[in-house]
This record gives structure tokens, C-alpha cells and sequence, in this order.
């Protein structure tokens, strides 16, 4: 565990990152409490510069709407779409991607022709189409965003698999009578893990952005204030007001770019063969 | 040398003659007029087509007995003189003699009866449903058309403009299909302007009627429209210095501001009278807690419709009080109270039997300033206790949900074509409620009183006792608040200063540039 942090922190990018995105879970955390008033709840004129009046240091948008309690609120959005949304992904892709390399044959052949179905769809469109077909909500917003993300993991996953199930622990483990459900979950998917944990940090980045750019188009929950609505709504005022697109553009910008450098720390650290600079 | 000093003396003169002209107001003839037409009319042949845009063009080409002023009065355009007998029952309007039209045929009075009785009975449903009042068209002489009416029928005299009742010629449609006529593509009418030109996707020009019956008009020499898909480069094009006239609807609410502060910018929210766009939300009077009038009165005094006219309307507009736009006729401005009063509207809402059920609110899919507005709404009944949830759709999916009810408050707008009769009724009589049109009465509004009241108060003859009836019927429907009124709405026409008189009358850019003038 020492050699982790050890490794992690030896890539400064990340443990940037880490501040960073530890800054806006809090936020995301203490939004409720900072500003317990509803982020739509008008407050002020329109308009509002930034800077310009004591308790709203970030102005307000086009309703008076308070937009530093609107990105506090927003990142709680980001978040929790990042999150969950990664997390049914792997849920898909993870035994998807262990069947196919731990059975190999036919069941491969089946599992990736329909991964491969997905994968030729651009995401972006597949996600729009899939929005365009329910109800904009958050639960859909998630689950469209899964849907398209889950195929890199059955892939990175089955080329894993594919190369352990020939190693000797999994032949020994084979031998001592144990079934196949419980060599892949105790032996095999254990050392598969370092890389589905780096491709999950990426694919948090990916959501949130997915979400965002969801949200821009007008396709996001019209109830839920998330840093893409707020860019969406301020665009069409980007000639008078630019703050109000650029602050929540920032927001995305930082914790995308913090979920980066965090993967890319974990991949230093994760991964024991790769000798990186001097260690 | 010289030629340099004549240029001078002439930039000078005009100098000189600007400012005077400008003071005295005498118009100056000449010059090009260039507008926004949005979206490509799908024709110009005003009889055929009622869309807003064929309506601007054709506005300028055709011409019909009258036109309204900003009070909806009329005015004699093709017609000298009318007259309607004391029993309401006859009109007798007498025309202007040496009108022609654009081919140089004379205009006469068997046009009018041919535009009336058949070619817009025929293809103008609007037009169709008036003209089942009319018993006989009569034409004496050349120059008299008499009308008479089975009943009396008070909103008769507001049906004579170029949108409603366009005169066409009858020489070239008379026993023709008229749907398919090849003179569609050319169009020709009494106008002040003369079609020319229409480049598909990229504008439409139209040239100056030099036998136009009216001394000296019109002034400018041409006008062209031009065709601009885009909002935002619309609002580009008035800002280099392409199009000079920018009408209602044109532009993005938001960018209205920016341009208004241009210099040689003048705006004006007249030329709408005659269509009073009102904008309320539908209730579902059909769906639980709503069909209770303490939860629609809370609902209608917990919005603040003051805000959502500066912050999203610029400040034009007017808050509605009730469901006739101020400048509808027999509008009475005298009904109970329905101003934004949260206090009141808690009060209410802890008296009646809502019990914190979600209520859908359906946004009108127009763009920015109509997702806006839901956004504020329910943000305003948040702030009174309601639980609301705003249902995002599309336009054909706003058009499937409010024509099948599935909807708790929507958003809407519509015109009322100057007459309570026209275009207030369908929106609030009982018979008019039957799901599958987005457009009648959607909230199922249920009143036999007013119902009776709106049926005889459009065949009344005397405007004082429709004044008296149309009194009661507001008073009822806004004590009922069957919806909820919201703005009436201001569509700006923004133009530069030196372009005079675009907007004269209630119909606006759409009656025609017959008086416009440009002081350069």
C-alpha cells in the first residue's frame, strides 16, 4: 500500500488532480448546506456581473438565479452522473468481457459481435437517439450514458481474461476442483483489476462530459441544475453575458482534466511493470 | 473640379433638405427597402396561403375593402364609404373608382363578389365559416357591393383585410382551379407593390405599382425580403447594414436589447392589435387537485408575470387580466383581481384540497425565452408549496399531449383576430372541448352561462349590448380562472429610425409598406 501512494504521488499531475476533484466532491457534499435555498430560486436581477454584490460573487443568469449556487449544485449532478452511470458500465462490461475471455469459442464470437454492434454506433448519436426515444430524466440520462459506455470495458476486460486464464494459478485452481464462477471472481478478475480501475477514472471524465453536452443540447432532466444546462441555457447570451457559459465551462474543464491526471496517476501506480522515470 | 464641386453642392442640398424633411415630415420618394421575411413563405398567394410570412408579402400585393387602425377602427383602402343598416343586418360598402390591377385590368364590384362567394369560400376556412352569416352578395353597379346577413353579426365589419379577405382578381381565376393556376406564381393584386422576383432560399423582390391609386405612394422605389434561416444571423444582418427592417419575431428576445441599442434603431410593440397574441397556461380542469378553482386561483396568484416580462420579454408586453388581450374589442379591463400575491396564493392553496401532488408543467418548445418562462413558473410555485415538474417535449410532442389532455398546466399563446367572437369563444366554449385539437377549448372548461353568453353576443347588432355581454363573460371566466393568463405578448418591430411609418396600422409590416417613407 506504501508503494502505491508512493507511486501515485510521484506523478505530481495527479496528485493535483486529486486535489482538485476532493475540492468539488466537497462542494458537490456541502452544496446542500452552503446554499440551502434551490438553486433556481430568483434572487436577484438578472444579469448580474460577477464581483459586483456582496453574497452572490459569481453574479446571476438570465432568471436572477444565484450561479455559484447553481455550479455547487451542479457538480452534486456531475458527480453522481459520473459515478453511477461508470458503475452500471462496468456492471455490463465486466461480465460481458470475462465471459468472452474466460470461454473463448463461439460465446467470444457472440459477446463481441455484440459489443461490436454497439461500438460501431457513435456514442454521442447512440446516446441522443436513446434520450430522443424516452423521457429526458436523470434515471434515463444515466442509463443512456451506460449503454454507450460499457463496450470499452467488455473489451479491455476480455483481452485481460484472455491472457490469464492460460497462467498457472488458474490451471491450479482449475485443477483443485474449483467452478468457473469462482476462479473468474477470486483468481482471474483480482489481477485484472489495475486497469478496469484506471478505465473507470476515464470513463467518470467521459460521463460527466457526456452529460454535459447532453444537457447543452436541451436533452437533460429540465428539473435537475447540472453545469451543461447551465451552459446550454447561457449560450444563446454568450455576446452580453460570456461569464455565465464560461464559469460552468470551467467547472467541466477542472474536474475532467482532475479525472485524467487521476488516471493517469493510478496507472503509474497500479501498474508494476511499467518502470517510469527513475524509480 | 467641377464635377467635385456639383457632388458637394449636391451632398450638401441634401444635407440641408434632411433635417427639414425630417421636421416638416413631408415624404421623400425613392429608395430600397429591404426586411427580413421569416420563415420562405411557401407562396405568396395571400388567398390560397394564411401563414404569417405569405401574409407579409402578400400584404404588399393584395389589398382588401378596409384596413384597422391601431384601435381596430376601420379604414376605407379599396372601399370609399360603407354603411351597415340599423338592423345590423346589411353592409353597403361603395369602392374607389380607377383602381386597377397590376396587369391593368379595372377592379370592380364583381370582384369583390367573385373573392368572397367563390374563390375564398373555397379555399380559405377561416373566411368560410364568416361567410355562412351571408345570405346574398348583391352588385348594382360597378362600383356597390351590398352584403346582407342572415342574423346580425357584430364581428362582420372586422373581417375586411388583405389576410382574411384579399380581392382577387376575377379575370384571370374565374373558372379556373384555383389551387393549381399557374398565376399563383405570379401574384396580382390592387397593392402598391408589384411582385418580381422571387429567388427561392434567398429573397423575394417586389417593385413599386406606378399606377397605384394613391397620389405620389407608394414612396420607396423597391422592396426586397430577404430570406434569413438563422435567428442569430438575422439579428447579424440588421447589424451590418443588410436588411433594415427587422419584423415582430425575427429575432432572439435576447438579442432585441442589444440591437435596440444601436444608434438609428427604433423600435415599436404596435402593429399586433388585430392578432392580440395572448399567452396563458392551460389547465387540465378534467385532472385532480386542479379542477378545484382555490388551486387554480392560488396557482394564478403565485406567479409572478411582472418578472417574466422583464427578465424574459425585455419589458414589452402586457400582463394579461383575464382572456382577452387588451386591444381585442369589447375588452374590459374592469375583472377581479388576479395580480401576483403569493400570500394570497398560500392562503388559498392551505384552503383547498391539494395535498402536494406533482403537477406537470409542458413548456412550449419555441426556444429559450418559452423554456425560461417554465423554469420561473415552477420556481413561483415552488415558492408557494407546490410540487411541480416541468415535461420536456418537442413541438410535435407538445402538439400530442395537449390535444390528448396529458398534460396538468401547458404552456400556449394564440390570436384572437380582433374580435371576442373570432378568437376568444373557441378557446372557452363547452362544445368546443373535445380531445384531439391542440387549439380548442383544451382545458375543458365547462360554464353553460358563458356558453350562452358567447353565442349570443356574436349576433347581436348593437355594439353597446355586445359591450354588456361580453362584460358578464369576463367577469364569469376570470372568477372561474379556467387558465392561467400570462402576457400579452409584444413582438417588436425593430427598423432603422430613418425609415418612417412601417407600422400604421393593427396588422403591422403585414398591411404593406403603402406608406413608408426612408429620410436619406
Amino acid at each position: 500500500m506504501k508503494s502505491f501512494w508512493t507511486r501515485f504521488s510521484y506523478n505530481r499531475g495527479a496528485v493535483i488532480g486529486l486535489v482538485i476533484l476532493t475540492l468539488v466532491i466537497a462542494t458537490a457534499i456541502l452544496a446542500p448546506f452552503l446554499f440551502p435555498q434551490s438553486p433556481w430560486k430568483m434572487v436577484q436581477r438578472p444579469f448580474l456581473p460577477p464581483f459586483t454584490q456582496d453574497g452572490l460573487p459569481l453574479g446571476t443568469d438570465a432568471l436572477g438565479r444565484n450561479v455559484l449556487s447553481g455550479l455547487a449544485h451542479g457538480a452534486y449532478v456531475s458527480l453522481l452522473v459520473g459515478l453511477v452511470s461508470t458503475i452500471v458500465a462496468l456492471a455490463i462490461g465486466v461480465p460481458v468481457g470475462a465471459a468472452a475471455g474466460y470461454f473463448a469459442g463461439r460465446t467470444d464470437d457472440a459477446l463481441m459481435r455484440f459489443t461490436e454492434f454497439f461500438q460501431t454506433i457513435p456514442s454521442f448519436a447512440l446516446a441522443i437517439v436513446l434520450l430522443a426515444i424516452f423521457q429526458p430524466s436523470l434515471t434515463f440520462v444515466i442509463i443512456a450514458i451506460s449503454i454507450v459506455s460499457w463496450p470499452p470495458v467488455a473489451r479491455l476486460v476480455r483481452g485481460e481474461v484472455l491472457s490469464l486464464r492460460t497462467r498457472e494459478f488458474v490451471e491450479a485452481a482449475s485443477l483443485s476442483g474449483l467452478g468457473n464462477l469462482q476462479i473468474i471472481l477470486r483468481h482471474i478478475l483480482p489481477n485484472a483489476l489495475p486497469p478496469i480501475i484506471v478505465l473507470a477514472s476515464l470513463m467518470v471524465a467521459q460521463a460527466i462530459l457526456l452529460e454535459s453536452s447532453l444537457s447543452f443540447l436541451g436533452l437533460g432532466d429540465p428539473n435537475i441544475m447540472s453545469w451543461g444546462y447551465m451552459i446550454g441555457a447561457a449560450r444563446t447570451v454568450i455576446r452580453t453575458a460570456w461569464w455565465l457559459s464560461f464559469l460552468p465551462g470551467m467547472a467541466i474543464l477542472l474536474t475532467v482534466l482532475a479525472l485524467n491526471l487521476i488516471g493517469e496517476g493510478l496507472n503509474d501506480a497500479l501498474n508494476p511493470r511499467l518502470t517510469r522515470k527513475s524509480e | 473640379m467641377f464635377k467635385t464641386t456639383k457632388l458637394t453642392a449636391a451632398v450638401l442640398a441634401l444635407a440641408l433638405a434632411g433635417p427639414l424633411a425630417a421636421q416638416d415630415g413631408t415624404p421623400k420618394a425613392g429608395g430600397t427597402l429591404n426586411v427580413v421575411i421569416q420563415p420562405e413563405p411557401p407562396s405568396l398567394m395571400i388567398g390560397l396561403v394564411q401563414n404569417g410570412p405569405t401574409q407579409m408579402v402578400g400584404g404588399d400585393i393584395y389589398e382588401s375593402l378596409l384596413r384597422y387602425d391601431f384601435d381596430l377602427k376601420p379604414e376605407g383602402q379599396l372601399a370609399e364609404s360603407w354603411e351597415i343598416s340599423e338592423d345590423g343586418k346589411t353592409y353597403t360598402f361603395k369602392l374607389r373608382k380607377g383602381v386597377v390591377f397590376h396587369d391593368g385590368e379595372p377592379f370592380t364590384s364583381a370582384d369583390v363578389e367573385f373573392s368572397m362567394d367563390k374563390f375564398l369560400r373555397e379555399t380559405h376556412s377561416r373566411m368560410r365559416t364568416y361567410m355562412e352569416h351571408v345570405e346574398s352578395i348583391e352588385t348594382p353597379d360597378d362600383y356597390t357591393v351590398v352584403f346582407k346577413l342572415k342574423q346580425p353579426f357584430g364581428p362582420f365589419i372586422g373581417i375586411f383585410e388583405a389576410g382574411t379577405a384579399p380581392m382577387i382578381p376575377k379575370h384571370i381565376y374565374e373558372g379556373t382551379d384555383f389551387a393549381n393556376n399557374p398565376a399563383n406564381n405570379t401574384p396580382i393584386g390592387t397593392g402598391p407593390f408589384k411582385f418580381d422576383k422571387w429567388e427561392k432560399g434567398s429573397f423575394i423582390h417586389l417593385v413599386k405599382n406606378e399606377d397605384y391609386y394613391m397620389e405620389g405612394k407608394p414612396y420607396v422605389d423597391e422592396v426586397y425580403y430577404h430570406v434569413i434561416p438563422d435567428a442569430a444571423s438575422r439579428a447579424v444582418a440588421y447589424e451590418t447594414g443588410k436588411v433594415d427592417v427587422l419584423p415582430g419575431g425575427s429575432v432572439e428576445n435576447f438579442d432585441v436589447a442589444r440591437i435596440q441599442a444601436m444608434d438609428n434603431t427604433c423600435i415599436t410593440d404596435k402593429g399586433w392589435e388585430y392578432f392580440g397574441p395572448l399567452s396563458w397556461m392551460w389547465v387540465n380542469n378534467d385532472n385532480k387537485p386542479l379542477d378545484d378553482v382555490k388551486v387554480r386561483k392560488a396557482i394564478m396568484h403565485g406567479i409572478d408575470r411582472e418578472f417574466a416580462k422583464d427578465a424574459l420579454w425585455n419589458g414589452l408586453g402586457k400582463v394579461a387580466t383575464g382572456p382577452l388581450s387588451s386591444s381585442t374589442r369589447f375588452y374590459d379591463g374592469d375583472t377581479p383581481d388576479i395580480s401576483y400575491d403569493p400570500d394570497q396564493a398560500k392562503a388559498l392553496l392551505a384552503e383547498s384540497s391539494y395535498n402536494g401532488e406533482t403537477i406537470r408543467i409542458l413548456g412550449l418548445p419555441y426556444g429559450e425565452t418559452w423554456q425560461r418562462w417554465a423554469e420561473a413558473v415552477k420556481q413561483n410555485l415552488s415558492e408557494i408549496g407546490m410540487t411541480t415538474e416541468i415535461v420536456p417535449s418537442d413541438v410535435a410532442g407538445w402538439n400530442q399531449k395537449v390535444a390528448d389532455r396529458d398534460f396538468d398546466l401547458a404552456f400556449t399563446y394564440l390570436y384572437q383576430y380582433g374580435d371576442p367572437a373570432l378568437g376568444v369563444s373557441r378557446t372557452y366554449m363547452g362544445d368546443n372541448a373535445a380531445p384531439g385539437s391542440p387549439w380548442n377549448n383544451v382545458a375543458d372548461y365547462q360554464n353553460p352561462e358563458t356558453d350562452k353568453l358567447f353565442d349570443a353576443a356574436a349576433l347581436m347588432a348593437s355594439p353597446d349590448d355586445r359591450m354588456a355581454a361580453y362584460k358578464t363573460i369576463q367577469d364569469k371566466i376570470v372568477e372561474d380562472v379556467p387558465n392561467i393568463w400570462l402576457l400579452e405578448l409584444g413582438f417588436p418591430t425593430i427598423y432603422r429610425c430613418d425609415v418612417k411609418n412601417p407600422v400604421n396600422t393593427a396588422f403591422g409590416v403585414n398591411d404593406g409598406f403603402r406608406d413608408v417613407w426612408i429620410d436619406k
